[in-house]
């Protein structure tokens, strides 16, 4: 039988596992399976590289030359790797990971913790948004003098979100 | 403080006494976190690396929780000390790998273990004995929260904290239990176990390895997704299918002592007899057996006391721990021999198999043992 991932060596690595009663097998060679960290008993390996398989494929879909901006991650290294380059890579292949992610999740949407900069940034965002929507009806009202107080008010939040990270 | 000083003691979860300290040996939470727009560790160039060390070495070393802590970069840690923490759950077999560009960062109690250049640009994680997965998470978040202020982490609105794996994106939260469950494993129960946890989005694994067949009847169990669901949430769920687990365990060990009282014995007997007069013994072997004394001491046939002997052998009887212990490389049969040398020296003293003692218990009354058995 040959290696899944390599598909050149013998596979001399069977693995099985039962996820949400589904069973599932990855057959690898000696060499792939330290590469992947199968041998790590800690870690979450088995999951992480059947997931990572089936990830390869889901994302070659995709376009197949883009690149991240901020570190230069491809498709393929995900392919290879199962792993990605750097966070903005989340938003660089967002169309190839989002079924993925649906996959392997119990949900789409994270709704744990918040880090406390996200949140200042979010309740930003969101007054932002409001006031937009006030200038617009302002101005479509002809009502310039709210309008420019709004449009100020908009400048030093603009001011406050450039600030935070 | 010296890797030779944190070593010198075992981890407070080991010598600890949380709840179900019994079947739960440890209960484990880690975060995986990654700084905003710099290359994940397995991406980064060597002195990217580097440099992203320095940075989270300095906050974390900084931290109240790390005062007086072992805090050292791989690369000056020998492969030997690296295996020993592995050993003690303080780094993962991963992380062991590593050398230049990554640290480990442990506090003086070991309850707090931070992984600097893992797959993620930290790995922090919490282990306490007993289930105390609540406790656990309680400490890394409070370590997570302190850390965010200092460092501009990768979090999405929509997915929550990034992690070089889509399989920890959204709470990079692993939360895990390892567990003891001999009578499950003895009346071939652990099966069903096992596949009723998978069907409900939670993994179930050996100590080393995959597979079902676990060594010294030692299971870990923990959650499988990080996405869609918030930290209490799956703890609490978590903690909910261990509860049944240790009732299920104790039901087995209950039904054993009723059914099969003299296999029960007899296994205990033998485990015994191996230990202290076995000359060679292999790590899998000695896992087994002390797993089986252990069993016994819950039942009642060992006294009390004696606990905390058997435990530190689990580790102690390990790979890197007898290097460790006797100060040179050894291989594999001279391994097996000090194994069990370390094991005939330290049950020299311990007290025969009291059958009489054998409990049931939920009663707690001795159970009738047949006269000429």
């Amino acid at each position: 039988m040959l290696c899944d991932v390599c598909k050149c060596n013998d596979a001399t690595v069977f693995l099985t596992q039962i996820l949400e009663g589904k069973m599932q097998k990855v057959n690898l060679c000696d060499e792939c399976s330290k590469e992947k960290g199968v041998q790590d008993p800690t870690g979450f390996a088995l999951a992480d590289l059947l997931l990572g398989i089936g990830a390869a494929e889901e994302i070659e879909k995709g376009a197949s030359t883009q690149k991240c901006p901020v570190c230069g991650f491809s498709q393929a290294d995900f392919k290879k790797t199962g792993r990605l380059g750097c966070s903005e890579c989340y938003v660089t292949f967002a169309e190839g990971l989002s079924s993925l992610l649906k996959a392997m999740h119990k949900g789409t949407e994270h709704i744990g913790k918040f880090p406390e900069r996200a949140q200042r940034t979010m309740a930003l965002n969101h007054r932002m948004r409001a006031l937009a929507e006030h200038l617009q009806k302002a101005v479509a009202d002809e009502n310039y003098e709210t309008a420019a107080s709004l449009r100020d008010q908009i400048r030093q939040l603009e001011n406050e979100l450039s600030k935070s990270p | 403080m010296k890797i030779s000083n944190m070593l010198a003691t075992a981890g407070e979860w080991l010598r600890g006494d949380g709840p179900h300290h019994q079947i739960v040996i440890s209960s484990r939470v880690r975060l995986a976190r990654n700084l905003r727009n710099r290359p994940f560790p397995g991406w980064a160039k060597k002195a990217e690396r580097s440099s992203i060390l320095e940075l989270i070495r300095s906050r974390v070393e900084a931290l109240p929780e790390m005062q007086e802590a072992f805090s050292e970069s791989l690369q000056d840690v020998s492969a030997l000390d690296r295996q020993v923490l592995v050993e003690r759950h303080l780094i993962s077999r991963e992380h062991a790998a590593k050398g230049a560009g990554s640290a480990v960062v442990v506090n003086r109690r070991q309850t707090l273990s931070i992984m600097i250049n893992e797959e993620d640009h930290l790995r922090m994680q919490s282990i306490r004995s007993g289930l105390q997965l609540k406790q656990a998470f309680k400490l890394v978040d409070k370590v997570d929260t302190a850390l965010e202020s200092k460092l501009d982490l990768a979090f999405h609105p929509r997915l929550g904290y990034l992690t070089a794996c889509p399989t920890n994106v959204g709470t990079g939260m692993r939360a895990s239990a390892m567990l003891h469950l001999p009578g499950l494993v003895l009346s071939e129960l652990i099966n069903q176990v096992i596949q009723a946890v998978s069907k409900i989005g939670l993994a179930v694994r050996g100590l080393y390895g995959e597979g079902t067949e676990a060594m010294g009847n030692l299971f870990q169990i923990s959650n499988q997704t990080t996405l869609g669901e918030k930290e209490e949430e799956i703890i609490s769920r978590l903690s909910k299918v261990i509860e049944t687990i240790i009732e299920k365990e104790h039901n087995a060990r209950q039904m054993l002592l009723q059914k099969k009282p003299n296999t029960l014995l007899d296994q205990i007997g033998r485990a015994y007899g191996v230990l202290t007069y076995a000359h060679a013994m292999a790590s899998k072997e000695a896992l087994n057996l002390l797993s089986i004394i252990k069993l016994g001491m819950d039942l009642g046939t060992f006294p009390e006391d004696r606990r905390l002997q058997i435990d530190e052998l689990f580790i102690e009887t390990q790979p890197a721990h007898l290097q460790k212990s006797s100060q040179q490389k050894l291989n594999a049969e001279e391994r097996d021999h000090l194994r069990a040398q370390i094991i005939r020296e330290r049950l020299k003293l311990f007290p025969k198999p009291d059958i009489s003692k054998m409990v049931r218990q939920s009663g707690g009354d001795s159970i009738a043992v047949p006269s000429n058995e």
